[in-house]
């Protein structure tokens, strides 16, 4: 007899979002979470790293004071509490995941899950924080145990909590390194470079692509890596890192670029060179799992090559990002239920809270070479954007490529301040079908930088007005 | 508790009758068993379970027309993979509630077709990218379900229709203007038949089928005949021996089965009359799929002899015993009548000497074939006696030129007076 209609593993935002919408269907569901409702993202990366970030972004806007005509006299960042700020959001983000789950009859177990077989679905076996063990049956099981960082052994890229970090112990520094080597020019990786250049640290960055943020479109990757380096960011692309050693006075990279050799050395070295899925610690090979590259091989609802066992978030694949793993939580659950959701198909955006910032959607402009789309691009800079002067905030630009035979929008590429804000506008576009003549017929309330949007698709058919 | 949905049979089908259950509430199945059978608009197909339990309810009874893909026709009960149930306290307790907010959150299917009703004012639901996409393949909105929130057409139903062959407005070109109105239809009584003085058959989904097809075809297709006489008397000594020598084999080759493969032959030799017109340009068929008109209960089929022209008479015979025959039950499945690229009519065995058969959208040209009778004729000035049948090709102007069909009768002319050439 099952126990309950759905065990979700993992309380991230794939799997407690998954839950709550199992609960409004009607599914008797429970959660495991063998650390802190509301996983990383919550806890030890998006919300928190945010935080951060602001603080930086609030103590780097001081150094421009004299641009807005005001002053003050000696600005000071203190570490210690601009962390402290840091954890205290994620408690209270974790605060109100515990509350979600209370609300919707969600019962939570805390503790670590391995899957054993069963039927009809694998049973749950939950090592309990409190003690002792507990096993649970339930008639589907859905796995969202998320990710961790990459180490690299081989080259002595491992987190060892004191010169080499990987995002846990970058997020709460004990006192703010002099120099910083940041291995990984993703997300993670710009975005921690761009908190400790903000609070004064030598940052570098390495990349072993020939350009940085490489999932971007190339041009915001050549934009954004002069934005950064106006701020005194270091890069070295294309380069190799072939060793990592640590002293007790710091690290040294070892690198090769371009045939040739180079050794760095910082206090520091925080390792973002991507993730490996969870899956080794819940008893894939238990229940016959099929994994590739240690994330589960799932369908198009999620489904795994195990009767009752479902999958979603980073340990079902790429994009990484919290908003997919939600999406996809949501989508598996109703399928389970039986629910039939409308034929809506919205695209991921990827969003990077670097200062400037990057957001992005749909094809790069060479994606859409390669698939044949003959891509209509159009781009607007946010320099002559009245309320991006306005604000002193005229970096960055608009990219937007649409297909060349059916006007359909298919991507967009966003390089300033709050694009991260912006982006869904395209989204919402792109998920509702729209063409270049809906973006160029929607009027854009003035003065904001979202004009900049319209621009650019009005660019896109040699029609921009205020170029 | 699992739902059993009304299929979709083929990649176009909408709606059907649910002809016949072969279960009732109580009765356990397991995957593979038929438990009913569905009537589309050109055949009966059965539906085989797909999982195993029991069936707790019938949702929608026998007989039911119209039931849209997708519908719940019949539950299941819990599921019967579980070990031995004990009283089952919890799937029922959960069943329902997980139903309900189903139920009230769905869009209703019903909504679609209202949503998309068209010009007199009314707005069809579609987005931006799905009405270029439509206006870009020449395809009728109006004739798209839309699968996307309250039935709204998106890019994968255009997508999938300009694959599935949604048709195309009547006149193609211009889909908004050319779409014909619907004729004003009166009432019987109000053309003087009084109530009461007939029964009403209801319309089945062939009949409705039939209706607008050749409805549309015989209305849109600027077609005309093309007759000709054929003397078959060394036809009918060819397959005299043939079927001598195929007797020990069981296949027994009909004079249609000659037609049906000098036609093929003669589309090879004059491909201008193996075509269909698009608005995109004149279809040029690979091949010759020749289909062959059926006369069942309620209607008629046109089952496809694949590759016609590269078949010998005996393996055209066998096929199109075995067409004919799983016509007439119903059992054909839909890509064996759909798609044909010219068609063959053969109404000889009613004694009908000629006719001019409506063409079968979008193919090219259509033949109808009469009786092979004894006719007087005249040969180098001298009256004789031959077999003679009369054959009439109707064509699609667009496509079919008048001296393309004539050259397409001479081929067919020749190959069928001197069978011997087939073999060339």
């Amino acid at each position: 007899m099952a126990d309950f209609d759905l065990i979700v593993i993992g309380s991230g935002p794939g799997g407690y979002v998954a839950a709550i919408r199992a609960s409004q269907l009607g599914l008797k569901t429970a959660i495991v979470e063998r650390e802190l409702l509301g996983g990383i993202c919550l806890n030890w990366g998006c919300i928190p790293t945010k935080a951060l970030l602001k603080s930086g972004e609030v103590f780097e806007k001081l150094s421009h004071l004299a641009d807005y005509g005001v002053s003050a006299s000696e600005p000071k960042a203190d570490l210690e509490k601009i962390v402290a700020r840091s954890r205290g959001v994620a408690k209270q983000m974790n605060s109100g995941v515990a509350f979600l789950m209370k609300k919707h009859k969600i019962e939570v177990i805390e503790g670590a899950a391995t899957l054993e077989k069963g039927s009809p679905a694998p049973k749950v076996v939950v090592k309990l924080k409190a003690g002792g063990e507990r096993t649970v049956q339930a008639k589907s099981v859905v796995l969202a145990v998320g990710a961790r960082s990459r180490p690299i052994p081989q080259i002595g890229l491992e987190a060892d909590g004191e010169r080499i970090w990987a995002y846990r112990e970058a997020l709460v520094p004990k006192s703010l390194p002099k120099s910083m080597l940041v291995v990984g020019s993703g997300a993670i990786g710009v975005e921690f470079a761009s908190f400790y250049r903000a609070l004064g640290c030598e940052v570098t960055v390495i990349e072993a692509i020939d350009r940085i943020v490489p999932v971007e479109d190339e041009e915001v990757s050549k934009a954004a890596q002069k934005a950064f380096e106006r701020r005194g960011i270091k890069f070295r692309v294309g380069a190799k890192v072939t060793k990592v050693s640590k002293s007790k006075a710091g690290v040294s990279i070892d690198l090769e670029a371009g045939g040739k050799a180079e050794t760095l050395t910082a206090d520091v070295c925080i390792a973002a060179v991507g993730i490996v899925a969870n899956t080794d610690q819940v008893g894939a090979d238990k229940v016959g799992l099929e994994l590739d590259r240690g994330h589960v091989k799932t369908g198009p609802h999620g489904e795994t090559n195990v009767p009752g066992l479902y999958a979603i978030g980073d340990c079902a694949g790429s994009p990484w990002l919290a908003h997919k793993a939600s999406h996809e939580g949501i989508h598996c659950v109703e399928h389970i239920a039986g629910f039939k959701s409308p034929n809506v198909h919205s695209p991921i955006a990827g969003c990077t809270y670097t200062q400037p910032q990057i957001a992005s959607v749909g094809l790069t402009e060479k994606q859409a070479k390669d698939q044949g789309r003959e891509p209509k691009v159009g781009r607007f800079p946010f320099r002559v954007n009245g309320k991006a002067v306005a604000a002193g905030e005229i970096e960055g630009f608009v990219k937007v490529v649409f297909d060349g035979k059916t006007g359909a929008l298919i991507g967009a590429h966003m390089l300033g301040a709050e694009v991260t804000e912006m982006i869904q506008g395209y989204v919402t576009a792109i998920t509702l079908e729209a063409t270049e003549e809906d973006l160029q017929s929607t009027v854009y309330p003035h003065p904001t930088m979202s004009e900049a949007m319209h621009e650019a698709a009005l660019d896109a058919y040699g029609r921009v007005l205020h170029l | 508790m699992t739902d059993i949905l009304m299929p979709a049979l083929s990649p176009t089908m909408e709606e059907g009758g649910l002809a016949k259950w072969h279960v009732k509430p109580g009765d356990k199945i397991e995957p593979g068993q038929v438990i009913a059978e569905i009537e589309t608009d050109k055949a009966t197909m059965e539906v085989e379970a797909v999982d195993d339990g029991e069936i707790a309810e019938i949702l929608v009874p026998e007989g039911t027309q119209g039931v849209k893909v997708n519908t719940p026709i019949a539950r299941l009960k819990g599921d019967a993979a579980a070990p031995a149930p004990k009283p089952a306290e919890a799937p029922k307790a959960e069943a329902p509630k997980a139903a309900e907010p189903a139920k009230a959150e769905a869009p209703k299917p019903a909504s679609a077709p209202a949503a998309a009703k068209a010009e007199g004012g009314e707005r069809i639901f579609a987005s931006p990218l799905a009405r270029r996409l439509a206006a870009q393949a020449g395809l009728d909105l109006k004739a798209i379900k839309g699968s996307g929130p309250h039935g709204r057409i998106v890019k994968s139903d255009v997508d999938g229709a300009a694959k599935g062959g949604v048709a195309a407005p009547a006149g193609a070109a211009q889909p908004a203007k050319a779409g014909a109105e619907p004729r004003q239809v009166l009432s019987l009584e109000q053309m003087g038949i009084a109530p009461g003085s007939y029964d009403l058959v209801p319309l089945d989904g062939m009949r409705r089928t039939i209706a607008r097809r050749l409805t549309d075809s015989f209305r849109d297709v600027p077609h005309f005949p093309l007759t000709i006489d054929l003397e078959i008397d060394g036809l009918l000594a060819a397959r005299a021996k043939l079927n001598a020598l195929l007797e020990k084999s069981g296949v027994k080759v009909s004079v249609n089965d000659f037609v049906l493969k000098a036609s093929a032959m003669a589309l090879k030799l004059v491909p201008e009359a193996n075509a269909s017109y698009t608005p995109d340009g004149i279809a040029m068929h690979h091949h010759a799929d020749v289909a062959m008109a059926v006369a069942i209960d309620g209607g008629l089929i046109t089952p496809i002899i694949r590759a016609c022209e590269t078949k010998g008479l005996a393996q055209i015979a066998k096929e199109s015993k075995d067409l004919a025959e799983r016509a007439r039950s119903r059992k054909l499945k839909p890509e064996e009548f759909q798609g044909g690229t010219f068609s063959v009519s053969n109404l000889g065995m009613f004694g009908i000497k000629s006719f001019a058969s409506i063409i079968n959208e979008p193919q090219g040209a259509i033949m109808s074939v009469g009786v092979g009778e004894q006719r007087p004729v005249v040969k180098n000035g001298v009256l004789a006696v031959a077999t003679v049948m009369t054959v009439t090709l109707t064509c699609d102007h667009r496509v079919v030129d008048g001296a393309i069909g004539a050259k397409f009768l001479q081929a067919f002319k020749s190959l069928l007076e001197d069978p011997v050439t087939m073999l060339a």
